[in-house]
């Protein structure tokens, strides 16, 4: 399946990345190539075989639902871009 | 000293021969000399390592004798160090510093292993040469013009220089095996489950697993014994109990029945690997081992199903990456869109932006089915050859790649460079244990061979790849590189 630079910006923008003009095409070429290697796995009939999510067919493992975990919220902050009052700063949203 | 074996330094600092600090000061000298040639650390941790390291001195005086006490490692950098800048090779992460360690990062500390630094990789362990790196390719040290492979080419690189004694890496898709045959030493991948992922830097999480980059298949025993166990933290993590992975390695091959894939000794296979390999089998004949042809017959899907798993887990792990909690953010958003996009952009590399493309277009309204689910049904079959193949045979060997290292900047193409993995995807994707291990030397490169076992068949493997290296001397040849005289 070939991809055009138009098909190629909806995905950039689902995926929140920012594909300048210049490059779209060589982008979308790439893309291209790599889903015509994807392809060949479209030649087999795969009508009755069971999808493998696990490669042990494991089942997640639960936990009772209790708060195990300590606070960190001042060390991790010190981490971030932009704090202010424990919060975390982003551009304004709402004007 | 700094060429031997873990198992030998521990052997020397048992006997006193050596101290944790002599050990410790030789590395981070050599570091210092050589590893602006290579690339292959990102972060040095030069105090941090001396004081773990008076502190296992401090432990053997107090009878402390754990295998690994005072041994100097380097972990690849997709580890979380707490307090240690921990980048997984991108200007994403370039300024995180970890705020706690992996588990595979406690658990070595608790071992008293010394942790010299963080080694390069390809950015979020994504490519086969250690060239995506936001901080610049490493140099194979057999050849300074040729990659070390990749993903964990820092790890392997820095192992064969001797720049450390041991190392941690991730193989998500061959990401241990491959560099370690690029530079000729030891690198395990155990089943998928037995090391625990947790603080470790998420790629494709229904494939990632970590494993050792060493000197020996014993060293490689050594160090799963510490890694592997269950992690009520990592809910993918197997509740199986961990072998003792040395206890075995000496059982004898009398009777071991090999399998030889057809497929990974077809088209493309390079003759001086072919040949390596074909020596190497004869060696395991006179062990008393018995080799037949196996089938996998639906091993030539496994890169195109490898690519669409890999990417669309991807494109949700690395959704975090939104530069508002951590890492890189872009200078002067206009907006929150704005700083979303131009973060993401501006924080990822091509080659992750690509894979982050090629995920979301996989997973996106309409094509699910057609790519994902279609995927995960092939990955069904992948598996299903590989438990018939297992009811025949006791392990599976052939080589690990196609070739032997190829020089920097020669594979620009993506679909080029993603075939590199072609003999080592299918074991992500059925989730088996495996380990690369040294068998010969093609004009001067080293080449690698894999041996796959079943599930949670670590024991077996290392006990197969120990026999032959004690009858052969491949693991134990070095580089030019950095030999002092």
């Amino acid at each position: 399946m070939a991809l055009d630079k138009s098909e190629v910006e909806k995905i950039a923008q689902l995926a929140r990345l920012h594909i300048s003009e210049a490059d779209a095409d060589e982008v979308a070429n790439r893309i291209t190539d790599i889903l015509a290697l994807i392809d060949q796995m479209q030649s087999i009939d795969t009508e009755s075989v069971e999808p493998m999510a696990h490669p042990l067919d494991a089942v997640q493992r639960l936990r009772v639902d209790e708060i195990t975990e300590s606070d960190h919220r001042d060390e991790f902050q010190t981490l971030a871009p932009e704090t202010q009052d424990g919060l975390y700063l982003v551009p304004k949203v709402i004007e | 000293m700094i060429e031997k074996t873990a198992a030998e330094l521990s052997q020397a600092l048992a006997n006193g021969e050596i101290s944790s600090v002599e050990l410790t000061q030789s590395y981070l000298d050599r570091i210092k000399k050589y590893n602006e040639e290579l690339n292959s650390y990102i972060t040095v941790c030069e105090e941090s390592a001396l004081v773990q390291a008076k502190e296992a001195d401090k432990k053997r005086v107090h009878s402390d004798s754990s295998p690994l006490l005072g041994i100097p490692l380097a972990h690849k950098d997709i580890f979380c160090t707490n307090g240690v800048t921990t980048t997984c090779g991108s200007r994403m992460l370039h300024n995180f510093i970890a705020p706690y360690d992996a588990t595979v990062v406690g658990k070595f500390n608790d071992a008293g292993v010394v942790m010299l630094g963080k080694t390069n990789m390809d950015e979020f362990a994504m490519g086969s040469s250690n060239e995506t790196s936001f901080f610049g390719p490493v140099r194979n040290p057999w050849d300074t013009n040729r990659v070390p492979g990749g993903s964990s080419g820092g790890s392997a690189a820095a192992v064969a220089a001797d720049l450390c004694a041991m190392a941690t890496g991730t193989d998500t898709g061959g990401s241990i095996r491959q560099p370690a045959a690029f530079c000729g030493i030891t690198g395990f991948k155990p089943s998928y489950g037995r090391v625990s992922r947790w603080g470790m830097i998420a790629f494709a999480s229904s494939l990632d697993q970590a494993g050792p980059l060493t000197k020996s298949a014993e060293d490689a025993a050594l160090m799963t014994n510490v890694m592997a166990g269950l992690d009520k933290k990592d809910s993918t993590s197997i509740d199986k109990p961990v072998e003792d992975y040395t206890a075995t390695l000496n059982d004898s091959l009398e009777g071991l029945k090999i399998g030889i894939p057809k497929q990974h000794f077809a088209e493309g296979l390079t003759a001086d690997v072919e040949k390596g390999i074909q020596e190497a089998l004869c060696e395991y004949e006179k062990l008393g081992a018995s080799i037949t042809e196996v089938d996998l017959p639906n091993n030539h899907l496994s890169v195109s199903a490898y690519y669409v798993v890999a990417p669309a887990e991807a494109s949700a792990n690395l959704s975090r990456y939104d530069g508002v909690r951590y890492g890189y953010r872009c200078a002067n958003p206009v907006d929150l869109e704005d700083m979303y996009n131009r973060t993401r952009s501006e924080g990822f590399g091509e080659e992750v932006k690509r894979r982050i493309l090629v995920g979301t277009y996989a997973l996106s309204a309409g094509y699910y089915d057609a790519y994902y689910r279609k995927a995960q049904k092939i990955r069904r079959l992948i598996k299903n050859d590989f438990v018939e193949t297992f009811k025949e045979v006791d392990v599976i060997i052939g080589p690990t790649s196609p070739h032997t290292a190829f020089e920097l900047g020669t594979k620009t193409d993506p679909v080029t460079m993603y075939l590199e993995d072609i003999y080592t995807i299918a074991v992500n994707l059925a989730g088996l244990p495996a380990i690369s291990i040294p068998a010969g030397i093609a004009n001067g490169l080293p080449l690698g061979m894999q041996i796959v076992g079943r599930d949670f068949g670590e024991a077996k493997i290392l006990n197969v790849a120990h026999q032959f290296q004690q009858q052969t001397d491949w693991h134990r040849q070095k580089p030019n590189f950095g030999q002092e005289t």
